[in-house]
């Protein structure tokens, strides 16, 4: 009984460790200026306050790179979506020479850092007129989301029946009618969730982003790039936001999380 | 009947051009970049530049130095966690979602927010204050103070990246089946016993996921760095990113890049060699 309540403190502490720093650079982005240079510090927020925060979004260029994140996030999720959704469904229902070769190069590319892809691409895309656009930075992040998306939905399918599919054959439908009216809706919850987990690799990548773009910076591009030169204020805010949807989207998910990961890490 | 067995080969093929356009031809340019010159003639000129760069030396230091202490650190941490998770009856879920929260964010915000505690006037200072131990703001992320600023890197990324670990490893205890620790109980092996004879063998397969990737993730630690100490702590990313956008070098840029990937691959040769072993012994 005593191991139970050993076992229940220790837990508190590893998630006060991961929740108190957030909810230190929370209190930051919402007090006034003068608490976020106040010396020295109590732990609790003075007085709230958004003089930060619309400080923040009032700075040039901050509407502007977070309009190019959502867009940048958003394609990197329709192109994994696109790309991964299909192979995966290869890989599920189908036997084929070459399967194990594709699968050996999905998790290649799972292990090339991503300093190694950037540089020479942003070499080239000057020349191909890819360079400093939303789509240039979007398929370089799908490269690193489509792994992800392949190897997830190929067990996605492979988790709802064949059966299912060979009866609506034999019920009429054509091989596009079955997989739109019967496998769609199944796996939909899934496809989902893998979608969202693509948005939120592109979100919060930031090497590639800042050396593909010099005016189309995204989010993060244009904090790191900012970084040096602005006052303390602008990060935290800028830092608290690059946060806020991750936490929205690790609770949307969090059913999938671990069918997920421990499908893509395997 | 003939035309199904295209049909895979056909759901393949864009993801198949795809990787061909934006990986396997990038790789293939990084390599060509870094040995060429600017007038194209094949040169190491590039890596020698790399090589007697003010600040390659410590940057392959504090690269290395942080893969070796931060992944270690997060994998006792991850098993700690997970196995705290069996231990635990209710709120699971609630401990579940906050262990995880750290997966979705980046590390340029998780730089972020470790600033805001090791900044001059931060929480560790106030802190400090607070207990008596000093009594004015003392500057922690400093060129003068690696040691401190490299302790904050390591919070950072340890606070950051134990989620992926942690997520990896229940999804591999998951796939245990409960019958073998069951038996080892049956046979009176102790909790720790079945822990390293029953448990953890088992999760040599997950372990070595997190292991490889936490370690090529570690080796191109960059925007946490720049978060919390600009170039103070030089990193091999770090390096390249200057070299391609401050001196406008993709040459030597890339040179870094191809290094970064060759201790990458090296790490991830050692540990596959390193885990086989074990699993025959």
């Amino acid at each position: 009984m005593n191991l139970r309540i050993l076992y229940l403190l220790l837990a508190i502490v590893l998630a006060l460790w991961v929740i108190v720093p957030i909810f230190l650079i929370a209190t930051l982005a919402f007090s006034d200026r003068s608490s976020v240079f106040a010396w020295p510090k109590g732990i609790l927020p003075q007085q709230f306050s958004l003089e930060t925060i619309s400080f923040f979004f009032g700075v040039e260029g901050v509407g502007k790179a977070i309009r190019n994140s959502f867009v940048v996030a958003g394609l990197t999720l329709l192109f994994a979506l696109l790309l991964g959704a299909p192979a995966g469904y290869a890989l599920a229902r189908y036997r084929f020479a070459g399967a194990d070769a594709y699968r050996v190069l999905i998790l290649l590319t799972r292990a090339f850092p991503l300093a190694i892809l950037a540089i020479p691409l942003s070499v080239q895309f000057i020349h191909l007129g890819l360079y400093d656009t939303p789509l240039g930075v979007a398929l370089v992040h799908t490269t690193l989301a489509l792994p992800f998306a392949v190897l997830v939905t190929s067990s996605l399918f492979l988790g709802i029946p064949k059966e299912l599919e060979e009866a609506a054959w034999t019920l009429g439908c054509s091989r596009v009618q079955a997989f739109v009216r019967v496998v769609l809706p199944l796996a939909l919850p899934g496809l989902a969730a893998t979608a969202i987990f693509a948005f939120v690799i592109s979100w919060n990548e930031v090497f590639a982003a800042t050396l593909l773009t010099l005016r189309e910076r995204t989010l993060p591009a244009f904090l790191l790039t900012a970084l040096n030169d602005s006052p303390l204020p602008f990060r935290f805010a800028g830092g608290f936001f690059l946060i806020v949807p991750a936490l929205v989207f690790i609770f949307v998910i969090r059913r999938y999380l671990f069918t997920l990961w421990g499908i893509a890490n395997r | 009947m003939r035309s199904e067995r295209y049909i895979p080969y056909l759901l393949v093929l864009p993801s198949v051009l795809f990787l061909l356009f934006l990986f396997a031809w990038p790789l293939v340019e990084a390599l060509l970049l870094s040995i060429r010159g600017a007038g194209g003639e094949w040169t190491l000129e590039n890596f020698q530049r790399m090589a007697a760069d003010l600040y390659f030396k410590d940057a392959i230091k504090y690269t290395v130095l942080l893969a070796v202490v931060v992944v270690p650190l997060q994998v006792v941490l991850a098993l700690c966690l997970a196995l705290l998770l069996g231990g635990i009856g209710k709120g699971r879920d609630l401990f579940l979602y906050v262990w995880t929260i750290p997966l979705g964010i980046s590390d340029l915000a998780a730089g972020i927010v470790w600033l805001a505690i090791f900044t001059e006037r931060g929480y560790l200072n106030s802190f400090l204050q607070a207990l008596g131990v000093i009594q004015e703001p003392r500057l922690w992320l400093n060129y003068e103070t690696p040691a401190m600023l490299f302790l904050a890197v390591v919070a950072a990324e340890v606070w950051r990246a134990t989620a992926i670990v942690f997520v990896i490893l229940v999804a591999g205890l998951q796939l245990i089946p409960k019958e073998y620790g069951e038996a080892a109980e049956v046979f009176g092996a102790s909790p720790w016993r079945r822990f390293w004879k029953v448990t953890l063998p088992l999760l040599t397969p997950s372990l070595q996921v997190a292991l490889i990737l936490r370690t090529i993730l570690a080796l191109e630690v960059f925007a946490v760095v720049v978060a919390l100490g600009g170039r103070n702590l030089p990193v091999l990313a770090g390096e390249a990113y200057y070299w391609y956008n401050a001196y406008q070098n993709p040459g030597v840029a890339a040179a870094y890049s191809v290094l970064i990937l060759g201790i990458s691959v090296l790490a991830t040769l050692l540990y596959l060699r390193l885990m086989r072993s074990r699993e025959v012994a």
